[in-house]
C-alpha cells in the first residue's frame, strides 16, 4: 500500500504524501486556534484603549520604538531566513538548509535577547511594570498608562513565550536535520515549524504598532 | 402552592400578555410533536402488519413548508418580544427618581428628600417611578418578580431601570446576580404605597435634608467650588485662581468635549468626571481636576450629582462652553 | 539519506488478523501509552464517568440542602461552592467533553472507514492533558472549592472571591487545550481519512454534527482560554482589564465569556443531535428523512452559534438595541434545531419502529430536548427574558436541554454502541427500565422549576422565601429518583462486562460502516478497506414475519 519503498509512514495514511498532506492541513487549523487566542487579547487590548486613548498614548511614549523596529526587522529577516532554507532543502541543499535554519535561530535568539533581556530589562528598571508602587507615569494618565503596561506585559510574555517555543522547535529541526534525516522529498517537520515560526512573526506585526506606533 | 404571580406593575400586565402567547404556542407545539411521536409509536410499531404504502422520497416539500412556519412564527414572537422589551426600557420624561446603591449585601435607598432606607424600598402607585443604581463593589441585579423587571446594577456605572406600580402592596426584592457569600440575603421589600399614603411616609421619615443640600455641603467641603465657583458659577469668578468648567445649567445639555466629540451630561457623566476627570476633558480647559475616587463614595457621589442637577434648572450655559 | 523516518512515527500494530483491539496487550502501561483511538475513547470514558459523579454528588447536595426554605446545610459558604463545584465539573470536565471524546474517538474512525485518527499520538496527549487540567482543578475544588459560581463573573472573580479561582482557572485552562486537540484532530480526520468513495453526502450525520462541534471547539475554545488568562492575571497582578476600579470593564469579561461559553452550549447538543440521527433510522428501519437539511441544519448551527452570546446579557448593562439584534439571531439559531424535530418525527412515519433502550432514550431525548428548545424561545423575546432570566426558569431551560438532552443522547449513543465497543450485550430490560426511570426523574426534577422560575425565585440562592418550598421538594425528591436512574447503567453495564452475551457484529442491523467490522474491532478497524457506494441509511423494512418488537 505504500507509495514509496523508502518512506515509513503512518498506519492509517493511504502513503506518505497523504500524510503529509494531513499534518500541514491539522498545522492550519492549529494555527487558526492561535489566531483566536491572540484574537481575544488584542480586542480586549482595542477595547480597553478605545476608553483610555490618553492613557494608551502615554504609556506608548514610553516604549522603545527604536528596538522595537528592529526587532520587527529581525523578526521578518528571521521568516524570510527559514524559508529560504526550505526552498534549498526542496531543492535537495540540505547543507544550505542547516545554515538557514542557524541564521534562523541566531536571529530569533536575538529577537528574545532585545525583547526580554534589553527592554524587559530597562522597562522594570524605569517603574514601568504595572503595579510598581513608583509608577513612572503620574498625574491623570496614570491608570490608562498602567493599564496599556499591563497589555504591554501579556501581550509581549505570551508572544515571548511562542518565540521560546519556536526557538526550541528550530533546535529540534536543526539536530534532526544533522541527522540527516529530511531531504527533498521527505520534510513535512520542517515545513510545519516553518508555518508556525511565520504565525508567530505575524503575531508580532499585529503587537508591534499597538505596542509603538500608535501614540 | 400558589403556580401564579398576578403583575402589580402596567408593564408587568404587557410582559405577562407575552408570556401567555409564549405558552400556548409552546403548548401547541408539544401537542403536535408529542401527538405525532405516540402516533407513529403505536401505529408504525415493527409488530403492526399495517401496510405502510409508498414512503415519501423528495423531502424538500415538506422541509420548505415547516422552515417557513417556523421562521413566521418566531419572527411573530421576537417582534412581540423587542417592541415591548423596547418600550420598557426607555423611561418616561418625569419619572419620580430613586437612588439606589447596592453593595455586598445589602441594598441602600435615598429619595430625592433625603430619606433613607436599607433594603426596603417605598414607593408611590401610579405614576413612574425610575431608579438610577450603582454598585460598590461588584455586580449586583435589581429584581423584583410581581413588577416583571430586572437590570443589573454595575460599579462604576449608572443603570436605570423604571416602572409604574399598579396595584398597593409588599413586594419582594432580590438581587439576581451571584455577588458572593450573601447573595440570597440580599432581599428585600418594595412597599408600594397609594400616593396620598406616600407623601405622609415622606414627610414622616424626613430626612436631615434633601440630597441637593447634601450635596450642596460636601460640594463645599470637598472644594469644588473653589475652581467650578460657588453655585457652580464656573471659574475665574472673583476669587478662584483656576479656570474650570461652570455647572450651572449644565444638566442633560451637550456638552463639547477636548477630542472634538460632544456628549449629553446625564447623571453617569457628572458621576465619572468626579472619580474620573481626565476621561473626559471638557474642550478649552486643561486636565488638571484631581480625581476624588476613593476620597468620596457613592452615596456622596450621588448627593453631589442631585446638586450639580439642581443648579440647572432655567440657567443657561456660561458663553464660552456653548458652541 | 535513504532510509527516512515518519514524522508521526506510528508502527502498524500487532494482531492486524486475530484478536480485537482489547487483546492487544493488558498491561497497564498498553493503556496508559496506547494510540489507539479505541482504548483512548475508553480512557476517556472512565474518566468522564468519574466526573459525572462528582458533579452529580455536589448537585445532589444542592438539592439536598434546598429542601428547605433556610437551608439544610446549614452553610452559604460551602453552598455557593457546591453549586460552583458541580457546574465547573459538569459543564467542562463531562457535558462539553463526554460524546466527542468517548462515543465520538471510537466511532469516528470506524463510521469513516479509517483505521485511526489523523494524529493518534496527539489523541492520547489530549487525554493526558484533559487529566491534568481535570486534577488541578479538583484539587482546586476540593482544597476548599470556588466560589464564583461555574460563569467566573468580574469583578466578583478577580477581586472579591475568597475560593481558589487561580487554581481552578488553570485547570479548565488546561482542559481547554484538550478539546482544542481533540477538535483539530476529528476536522483533520474527516477531511483527510474518509475511505474511497466517501463523498460528503454520504456521511452518516453523526459526523458531519461532529464536524460542526469541532469546528466550535477549535475557534471558540482559545477565546476561553485567553479570558481566563487576563482573570488569572488580573487576579494575581490586579492588572484592571475587568475590574472597574482600576480601569477595566466588567461587560467586557461577559462579551469574551459569553463568544466561547454560547457556542459551549451547542458543542453539548451537537453531538446529541448525531447520536440521535443514527439511533432514530436505524430502529424505525427507514431512511433519514430530510439527510441534507439535517446535516446542513448541523453546520447552520454551528455558524449561527458564533453570535448570539449577547443573548445572556439582555439586562446586564449593554445597548438595548444591540440586544434587540442578539434576540432575532437566537431566533434563527433555533430555526434549525427545530427542522431537526421535524425530521426526526418525519424519519418515524411509516416506519417499522422497535424499542429497544438506544430508541427509548432517543425518543425521551426528542421529548425533552423539544421543551427545552421551546422554553429556549420564551427567553430569546426580549420582554419576557428580562422577567425569567437568572431565575430557576432559566436553570429548568438549560438542564433540559443539556440534561434532558446531552445526557440522554449521551446513554443512548452509549447503549447504541455498547456491543460494538464492548463486545458483549447490555441486559435490554435493565437499560429499558432504566431510560423510563430516569425520564420520569427528570421531568419532576426540573419541571417545578419553570414554575418556580416564573415566580420569581432567582438561581444560586442558598436560603429562599417560604412560599417556592412545596415546588423545591418536589424537585428534589425527583432528583432522587434521577439519581437512581443514573446508578443504574452504571451497574448493569459493568454487569454486562463479565457476564454479558457475546455481541455479534450488527446487533441491530444498522447500516454504518461501523457495523460491518467486528465487534468489538481489531487494532486496525477494518482488515480490508471499505469502499462506499451507498447512501447512508439505506435502510429496508424488514420481512414481514421476522419482527416481534
Amino acid at each position: 500500500m505504500a507509495a514509496s519503498p523508502t518512506l515509513a509512514h503512518g498506519f492509517q495514511y493511504a502513503g506518505p504524501s497523504h500524510q503529509a498532506e494531513t499534518a500541514v492541513a491539522g498545522m492550519w487549523l492549529f494555527l487558526a486556534t492561535e489566531v483566536l487566542l491572540f484574537g481575544g487579547l488584542i480586542l480586549s487590548w482595542i477595547y480597553a484603549r478605545h476608553f483610555n486613548p490618553l492613557g494608551f498614548a502615554a504609556g506608548a511614549r514610553e516604549t522603545e520604538l527604536r528596538v522595537g523596529t528592529l526587532n520587527t526587522a529581525i523578526l521578518i529577516s528571521s521568516s524570510f531566513t527559514y524559508a529560504l532554507g526550505l526552498s534549498f532543502l526542496r531543492a535537495g541543499n540540505s547543507r544550505r538548509l542547516l545554515h538557514c535554519l542557524a541564521l534562523t535561530l541566531l536571529l530569533g535568539a536575538a529577537f528574545l535577547a532585545l525583547k526580554f533581556g534589553l527592554e524587559w530589562h530597562d522597562d522594570f528598571r524605569n517603574h514601568l511594570f504595572p503595579t510598581d508602587a513608583r509608577f513612572k507615569i503620574v498625574g491623570a494618565e496614570n491608570g490608562g498608562a498602567r493599564l496599556f503596561f499591563s497589555f504591554y506585559f501579556i501581550g509581549t510574555a505570551l508572544h515571548g513565550l511562542h518565540m521560546t517555543v519556536g526557538v526550541a522547535l528550530v533546535i529540534w529541526i536543526i539536530l534532526r536535520a544533522r541527522r540527516g534525516e529530511f531531504s527533498a522529498r521527505y520534510h513535512t517537520p520542517v515545513h510545519l515549524v516553518g508555518l508556525y515560526w511565520s504565525f508567530v512573526d505575524i503575531v508580532w506585526l499585529a503587537l508591534y504598532p499597538l505596542i509603538y506606533l500608535i501614540r | 402552592m400558589n403556580l401564579w404571580l398576578p403583575a402589580a406593575s402596567a408593564g408587568g400586565v404587557d410582559t405577562d400578555r407575552l408570556l401567555w402567547a409564549l405558552l400556548l404556542m409552546s403548548l401547541a407545539v408539544l401537542a403536535l410533536v408529542f401527538g405525532l411521536l405516540f402516533r407513529y409509536i403505536v401505529k408504525y410499531r415493527a409488530s403492526s402488519t399495517l401496510d405502510r404504502g409508498a414512503v415519501a422520497e423528495k423531502t424538500w416539500t415538506f422541509e420548505t413548508a415547516w422552515t417557513a412556519a417556523t421562521l413566521l412564527v418566531f419572527f411573530g414572537l421576537f417582534v412581540w418580544g423587542a417592541d415591548l422589551y423596547l418600550r420598557l426600557s426607555l423611561p418616561p420624561r418625569g419619572a419620580l427618581k430613586i437612588y439606589v446603591i447596592a453593595k455586598q449585601w445589602m441594598w441602600k435607598v435615598e429619595h430625592a428628600g433625603g430619606q433613607r432606607e436599607i433594603n426596603t424600598l417605598h414607593l408611590p402607585t401610579g405614576r413612574p417611578v425610575e431608579l438610577v443604581m450603582t454598585s460598590e463593589d461588584v455586580i449586583h441585579d435589581f429584581s423584583v418578580p410581581a413588577f416583571r423587571v430586572k437590570h443589573d446594577v454595575l460599579p462604576d456605572r449608572y443603570e436605570t431601570l423604571w416602572f409604574t406600580v399598579t396595584r398597593p402592596g409588599t413586594y419582594h426584592l432580590f438581587c439576581t446576580q451571584f455577588c458572593g457569600l450573601d447573595h440570597s440575603k440580599m432581599v428585600g421589600e418594595i412597599v408600594a404605597l397609594p400616593p396620598a399614603q406616600f407623601g405622609g411616609w415622606l414627610e414622616r421619615n424626613g430626612g436631615a435634608g434633601t440630597l441637593a443640600a447634601a450635596g450642596r455641603v460636601l460640594y463645599m467641603r470637598y472644594g469644588c467650588s473653589g475652581c467650578h465657583g460657588g453655585e457652580g458659577a464656573g471659574g475665574n469668578q472673583s476669587g478662584s485662581t483656576v479656570r474650570a468648567p461652570p455647572l450651572a445649567g449644565l444638566y442633560g445639555n451637550p456638552v463639547p468635549l477636548s477630542n472634538g466629540s460632544v456628549i449629553i451630561a446625564d447623571d453617569l457623566y457628572i458621576h465619572d468626571s468626579i472619580v474620573e476627570p481626565d476621561k473626559q476633558i471638557v474642550a478649552g480647559y486643561a486636565a488638571i481636576m484631581p480625581s476624588f475616587a476613593g476620597q468620596l463614595n457613592e452615596e456622596q457621589i450621588l448627593q453631589l450629582v442631585d446638586y450639580i442637577k439642581s443648579l440647572g434648572a432655567g440657567k443657561s450655559l456660561a458663553p464660552d462652553t456653548t458652541p | 539519506m535513504s532510509s527516512v523516518a515518519s514524522d508521526e512515527g506510528v508502527a502498524v500494530p500487532t494482531g492486524e488478523t486475530e484478536g480485537s483491539y482489547l487483546q492487544d496487550g493488558y498491561t497497564i502501561r498498553s493503556w496508559l501509552l496506547t494510540t489507539d483511538h479505541k482504548r483512548i475513547a475508553l480512557l476517556y470514558l472512565g474518566s468522564i464517568t468519574i466526573f459525572f459523579f462528582i458533579g452529580g454528588i455536589a448537585a445532589a447536595l444542592v438539592r439536598l440542602n434546598l429542601l428547605v426554605p433556610e437551608g439544610l446545610l446549614g452553610s452559604e459558604e460551602a453552598y455557593n461552592r457546591l453549586f460552583t463545584m458541580h457546574g465547573i465539573v459538569m459543564v467542562w470536565f463531562f457535558l462539553v467533553p463526554a460524546v466527542p471524546v468517548t462515543l465520538g474517538n471510537f466511532v469516528i474512525p470506524l463510521m469513516l472507514g479509517a483505521r485511526d485518527l489523523a494524529f493518534p499520538r496527539l489523541n492520547l496527549f489530549s487525554w493526558y492533558l484533559f487529566m491534568a487540567g481535570g486534577a488541578i482543578t479538583l484539587w482546586a475544588l476540593f482544597a476548599g472549592g470556588v466560589d464564583t459560581g461555574w460563569t467566573f463573573y468580574t469583578p466578583l472573580s478577580t477581586a472579591y472571591a475568597k475560593g481558589h479561582v487561580v487554581l481552578a482557572a488553570v485547570g479548565i485552562f488546561i482542559s481547554g487545550f484538550s478539546s482544542i486537540a481533540t477538535g483539530l484532530n476529528f476536522i483533520v480526520t474527516i477531511h483527510r481519512l474518509r475511505a474511497p468513495g466517501y463523498t460528503w453526502y454520504k456521511l452518516p450525520v453523526f459526523i458531519w454534527s461532529m464536524y460542526s462541534l469541532s469546528v466550535l471547539l477549535v475557534l471558540a475554545t482559545p477565546v476561553l482560554a485567553i479570558t481566563l488568562l487576563l482573570v488569572m492575571l488580573e487576579r494575581l497582578f490586579h492588572v484592571g482589564v475587568f475590574d472597574p476600579s482600576i480601569g477595566g470593564d466588567p461587560l467586557l469579561f461577559q462579551h469574551l465569556f459569553w463568544f466561547y461559553s454560547h457556542p459551549a452550549v451547542y458543542m453539548m447538543i451537537l453531538p446529541g443531535f448525531g447520536v440521535v440521527s443514527e439511533i432514530i433510522p436505524a430502529f424505525s428501519r427507514k431512511r433519514l428523512f430530510g439527510y441534507k437539511f439535517v446535516a446542513w441544519a448541523s453546520i447552520s448551527i454551528a455558524v449561527i452559534s458564533f453570535f448570539v452570546w449577547g443573548h445572556h446579557m439582555f439586562v446586564a448593562g449593554t445597548s438595548i438595541y444591540s440586544a434587540v439584534l442578539f434576540s432575532i439571531l437566537s431566533y434563527l439559531v433555533a430555526v434549525p434545531s427545530a427542522i431537526k424535530v421535524f425530521n426526526w418525527l418525519g424519519t418515524m412515519h411509516k416506519g417499522y419502529i422497535s424499542f429497544d433502550a438506544p430508541m427509548l432514550y432517543a425518543l425521551g431525548f426528542i421529548g425533552l430536548f423539544t421543551i427545552g428548545g421551546l422554553t429556549g424561545l420564551w427567553v430569546a423575546a426580549l420582554a419576557a427574558d428580562v422577567h425569567l432570566t437568572q431565575t430557576y426558569f432559566v436553570v429548568a431551560h438549560f438542564h433540559y436541554i443539556m440534561v434532558g438532552g446531552m445526557v440522554s443522547a449521551f446513554f443512548a449513543g452509549l447503549h447504541y454502541w455498547w456491543p460494538k465497543i464492548t463486545g458483549k450485550l447490555y441486559p435490554e430490560m435493565w437499560a429499558r427500565i432504566a431510560a423510563l426511570i430516569m425520564f420520569i426523574g427528570f421531568n419532576l426534577t426540573f419541571f417545578p422549576q419553570f414554575i418556580l422560575g416564573y415566580l420569581g425565585m432567582p438561581r444560586r440562592y442558598f436560603s429562599y422565601a417560604p412560599e417556592f418550598q412545596v415546588l423545591n421538594v418536589l424537585s428534589s425528591a425527583g432528583a432522587t429518583i434521577l439519581a437512581a436512574a443514573y446508578l443504574m447503567p452504571l451497574g448493569y453495564l459493568l454487569w454486562s462486562l463479565v457476564y454479558g452475551e457475546r455481541a455479534p457484529a450488527n446487533p441491530w442491523g444498522a447500516t454504518g460502516l461501523e457495523w460491518q467490522t467486528r465487534s468489538p474491532p481489531p487494532t486496525i478497524n477494518f482488515l480490508r478497506t471499505p469502499v462506499i457506494t451507498q447512501d447512508p441509511y439505506s435502510y429496508q423494512p424488514p420481512e414481514p414475519v421476522q419482527h416481534g418488537g
